[in-house]
């Protein structure tokens, strides 16, 4: 017996909604983690009971969470209640909250400040965990993205985080800024096929690759083309909001740009617009259809400075040809009076033979599809503003 | 605490802590960290060991936020006649 469990950061806790493989009924736990911010919460491919979790708040800082039950009981990996935190020689012992910025000699260039918006000079300081995403066969290797931007590896289950100091040295890192949300790496892909390489694009600097397990590090961002930037051809300070990837055809990206939804059809290395005749091609999410490589959706957003749909319209486009031409998927969607945002990590797919797609909106809906994006029902109306929807599919 | 760091460290109410040397804010917040290590980064910064923003120290009806996390405390705290405040400001939505 199939089902689904779609995993919700919201403002105010995160939520777990249950399905059967019909996805007409819902059972919904949570709030977890009440009265905190969850930017998001993905489980562990190699082990489906293995969530993360990234709890934050502007008051108490980052806290890590994690479960092994599927999400029934959760802890803060490395710091148990109760455990002394030192081991018994003294060592202290691993603190899953604990972000450190590599700027040793030893490990690269330290580099020690970015651009701020006005273009003066502002030192690295960690701030939250945006994105969280567990290795494919390694329930224990984790990855997090992280504001201000910087990737970070964990091999231990979250108990103690170490950064991958090549993406920040890289060369270009002094050049990166904040976007309007903060400088933040929001999107991270492992590659299925190349094992080596990982993806991760950061706002507003652009889209990086590795191919070398994260080692080193350059920028793929040739073909973006941003008018809000001094150099619209920049190679780095391009606002990418999200990159999607099909697993089966890894070497084809798809982008939400801040304005412009981009193609790649070489892993990264020349990018061409595709937003064809999407009525704005503002917008954050973007995901791939789970069994056609070239079926994708967006959001299309109004503005930048208008952060709602058009014409109060709450519509999903689709392209099944890879881009260019879209269709409005609007069948039980709000058509009239709809204000409300759908964030970069807030859509997500199933990979049930009827393909689901899930988003979730500032408003506090998660609307489900359970048949490729045809029509739409809201699995919950009310809940605080989502920032990130995932989605697991037992089969 | 505020109810957020009590939720965390899994407590109710006031937390008891013994406080080995001079009874000062730094030497109640290493006792705290020790003996719930889940709060750890949450009050005081990690690198920096910098007070979080949001955050404020009360003891015997005065604010001592900007005092010295070094000042020895009044003998009502150090005895546990009187509670150590970790207050969070009122703030947000």
């Amino acid at each position: 017996m199939s089902n689904v469990r779609v995993l919700v950061g919201t403002r105010k806790g995160a939520f777990i909604l249950t399905s059967d493989g019909k996805r007409e009924k819902w059972d919904v736990s949570g709030p977890h983690f009440a009265g905190w911010e969850i930017y998001h919460l993905k489980g562990s491919p190699a082990d489906p009971n293995r969530l993360y979790a990234s709890q934050t708040s502007g008051w108490f800082g980052q806290i890590i969470q994690r479960s092994d039950d599927g999400g029934k009981t959760w802890f803060q990996p490395g710091t148990p209640a109760g455990e002394p935190t030192t081991s018994p020689d003294g060592m202290p012992k691993g603190e899953s909250n604990k972000f450190v910025y590599d700027d040793s000699a030893e490990t690269g260039k330290p580099l020690t400040t970015h651009q701020w918006y006005d273009g003066t000079a502002k030192p690295w300081v960690f701030k939250r965990v945006w994105h969280i995403e567990p290795s494919l066969d390694n329930p224990d290797i984790v990855y997090a993205g992280v504001e201000d931007a910087a990737l970070f590896k964990s091999t231990n289950g979250g108990q103690t985080w170490a950064e991958l100091p090549g993406l920040r040295g890289h060369g270009t890192g002094a050049q990166w800024q904040p976007g309007a949300g903060g400088m933040c790496l929001h999107t991270i892909i492992l590659d299925p096929k190349n094992r080596e390489r990982i993806f991760v694009a950061i706002s507003a600097a652009g889209a990086f690759r590795s191919d070398d397990n994260g080692a080193t590090w350059k920028p793929i961002n040739r073909g973006l083309h941003s008018q809000y930037i001094p150099d619209p051809n920049a190679e780095v300070g391009h606002c990418v909001h999200h990159v999607a990837q099909h697993p089966a055809n890894p070497n084809v990206l798809f982008m939400q740009k801040h304005w412009d939804v981009m193609r790649s059809d070489d892993a990264g290395d020349s990018w061409t617009e595709v937003s064809g005749n999407l009525p704005t091609d503002f917008g954050f999410v973007i995901d791939v259809h789970p069994h056609e490589s070239e079926t994708i959706y967006v959001v299309p957003i109004k503005s930048d400075g208008e952060h709602y749909p058009l014409d109060g319209k709450l519509r999903v486009y689709r392209s099944r040809t890879g881009g260019n031409e879209w269709e409005a998927l609007t069948k039980g969607l709000p058509q009239e009076n709809c204000y409300v945002n759908v964030l970069r990590d807030a859509m997500a797919v199933d990979t049930l033979d009827s393909c689901g797609v899930y988003f979730g909106t500032t408003g506090g809906q998660v609307y489900g599809s359970a048949d490729s994006g045809d029509t739409w029902t809201p699995i919950v109306r009310d809940l605080p503003a989502v920032l990130s929807v995932e989605v697991q599919t037992f089969s | 605490m505020p109810a957020h760091l009590r939720t965390l460290a899994g407590v109710t109410g006031d937390v008891t802590v013994a406080v080995s040397g001079e009874v000062t804010r730094r030497s109640i917040l290493d006792a705290l960290e020790t003996k719930y290590p889940m709060l750890r980064g949450t009050i005081l910064e990690h690198v920096s060991g910098e007070r979080r923003p949001f955050l404020r120290f009360f003891a015997c009806g005065e604010d001592i936020t900007h005092q010295s996390p070094d000042d020895p405390l009044p003998q009502e705290i150090a005895s546990g006649a009187e509670p150590f405040y970790v207050i969070g400001a009122i703030a947000g939505g």
